[in-house]
């Protein structure tokens, strides 16, 4: 809760330090907003009282989500990014599960023999896709893969010409799915298989490895639980990384098409709408304090030792 | 030291990574006199293919992608380099107040601190950038103000435990200013991860800069890679090349920054290595 009433008030700054008035700003400097509208706002904001004052008027807008106006997209701020998100909450979420599951097999795979030539190509791998600029793989496998093989198609989100209904629908969604998602999770499958194999070899020489070994379980049980040990840093780390995955979804979305959250954020640069990119800036920050408390609540699931306070 | 440059000669990702920094390096500083004038001038017809007339081809507006890509280099070294520089400062006066001084600092500097770490980092330097408009500084600023956080805690940690070590308890006993204490005795002990930080953070920096100028928040003066990627993109169906070279540079780059920077972490910290 501090964190989202810090981003209000970093918010606020923003506007303030933005050259120009701040009405200008918040009316989404497009030079569209009719007059009235930037009296409304003002008014609203008490825009000629002191900075204090705007600040708490600013911040209790924020807090009790008015948004605002968007003039470019003739439609509330507030409506237009839950329009939005979740084509973003799709991405994200197949990205989380795969990069995170993959990156989990990949890491016990590569710890269980170190040095190995399995071991070798993938943390090469890992360290080649962990220094690749997103947009660039984004845009190479749209060469690769839609325009020389035509496998998957390079925008958007579905075809909406075809007017598909149910299951068609949602086939036809994954089909576009495939290359966005790959770009995003190939970052961060490479971040996590170097996490899981690290803890792997860290935990290998604990002492209740020892002690299994000595009571003579077999290997696929030990490393059944050395993985369970080892998983919590990657947990802690998927969960840290969700504001940097918003991130990576900004670029993503606008090298795809893919109309989410990111995307908006591309258009409203372009048409220098700073109200509506504040608005998903504030709106994000949300989203990631809401899963960090899920991530602590998978914890008590994944270690029984830790209690939620 | 002699040491120092001895692990590091062993590791083979290392020595290629400081192989490809020596080239960028050089490339960035011969930039001038390798490909004169400015990159963005017309240089010959446009969209000529690779090898063709020149090394690396024309873009759409016959500008010479390898004079791009020379150019290019300085302003992602540049910015990489100054920002990583900002970024450790403030992280090293933020993490060394809270570590040194204990108690209230350290509960107000360390709140402040996760708060920058849960905030969506690139959409707050796209925001900053943004709203600041496009410029170097503006860029730097901005990768600064989303990079410090690690570095502050990695300080945070170290001045923690340097805190009641005996020579630093003498020191205080001695009568030595707190200043004294933090900038004589205790900042030299914990430079030296805070160098491996600093070189893989420089790394991060070359990314978050050239995603920033793909997404057109670039300086509109000065060539960079993610520019010369974001023009060449609608292009992408008839001379992928344009797209492709660039990119492959902030690989090559950032994957020998990193490769370096973990060699320097063997190197500097030999007792930590895992394996």
């Amino acid at each position: 809760m501090p964190v989202i009433l810090g981003i209000a008030v970093l918010n606020f700054i923003l506007v303030h330090l933005a050259p120009g008035d701040a009405v200008d700003v918040l009316a989404g400097e497009a030079g569209s907003a009719t007059p009235d509208y930037m009296r409304m706002l003002r008014e609203k904001f008490g825009l000629d009282r002191p900075l204090p004052v705007q600040l708490v008027l600013y911040v209790k807008n924020l807090l009790l989500l008015d948004l605002g106006f968007s003039f470019r997209h003739n439609m509330p701020v507030l409506a237009l990014i839950l329009e939005r998100l979740g084509p973003t909450l799709l991405l994200m979420g197949t990205v989380l599960v795969v990069s995170v599951g993959a990156g989990i097999v990949l890491g016990v795979l590569a710890a269980a023999r170190p040095r190995s030539w399995r071991d070798t190509v993938i943390s090469s791998l890992a360290v080649i896709f962990y220094a690749t600029p997103l947009f660039w793989l984004g845009l190479m496998f749209i060469v690769a893969f839609s325009l020389k093989l035509n496998w998957f198609p390079a925008t958007g989100m579905e075809d909406v010409a075809m007017l598909h209904t149910g299951v068609r629908r949602a086939l036809d969604i994954a089909h576009h799915l495939v290359l966005p998602a790959t770009t995003l999770a190939l970052f961060y499958l490479a971040l996590y298989t170097r996490l899981m194999r690290a803890a792997m070899l860290e935990q290998a020489g604990m002492d209740y490895v020892t002690a299994a070994r000595a009571k003579g379980l077999p290997e696929g049980r030990i490393t059944l639980h050395v993985v369970r040990n080892a998983v919590l840093p990657v947990v802690t780390m998927a969960g840290l990384q969700t504001g940097s995955l918003l991130g990576g979804s900004v670029v993503v979305e606008s090298v795809f098409g893919w109309p989410g959250l990111g995307l908006l954020a591309f258009q409203s640069l372009f048409a220098r709408d700073f109200n509506l990119l504040l608005g998903i800036f504030f709106l994000s920050a949300c989203l990631v304090v809401i899963v960090n408390l899920l991530v602590d609540v998978a914890y008590t699931f994944l270690d029984p030792r830790i209690e939620v306070r | 030291m002699r040491d120092v440059w001895r692990r590091l000669g062993q590791h083979r990702g290392a020595l290629f990574g400081l192989g490809v920094v020596v080239v960028v390096v050089t490339l960035a500083v011969a930039a001038d006199v390798l490909f004169p004038g400015d990159p963005f001038r017309m240089a010959g017809e446009p969209l000529s293919r690779p090898l063709d007339r020149f090394l690396l081809g024309t873009d759409m507006l016959g500008r010479d992608v390898a004079a791009g890509i020379a150019h290019g280099a300085r302003t992602s070294l540049l910015i990489g380099v100054v920002a990583t520089l900002v970024a450790v400062t403030l992280g090293m006066v933020i993490g060394g107040l809270a570590g040194y001084y204990g108690g209230l600092v350290d509960d107000v500097l360390m709140r402040v601190t996760e708060f920058f770490q849960t905030i969506p980092t690139f959409l707050f330097a796209i925001v900053l950038v943004a709203i600041l408009s496009p410029s170097t500084r503006t860029t730097v600023v901005a990768i600064a103000v989303v990079t410090w956080p690690p570095v502050a805690r990695l300080v945070r940690g170290e001045f923690m435990t340097m805190r009641s070590r005996e020579f630093v308890q003498a020191c205080v006993a001695l009568g030595m200013s707190d200043r004294r204490v933090i900038v004589r005795q205790i900042l030299p002990n914990c430079l030296s991860p805070v160098v491996v930080t600093g070189s893989l953070m420089v790394a991060n920096a070359i990314l978050v800069e050239s995603a920033l100028a793909f997404l057109g928040l670039g300086d509109p003066n000065v060539m960079s890679w993610g520019f010369m990627i974001g023009s060449g993109r609608t292009f992408l169906r008839t001379a992928w090349w344009l797209c492709a070279i660039p990119g492959a540079a902030i690989l090559l780059t950032v994957l020998a920054i990193n490769l370096l920077g973990e060699g320097l972490n063997d190197a500097l910290n030999p007792r930590l290595r895992p394996r």
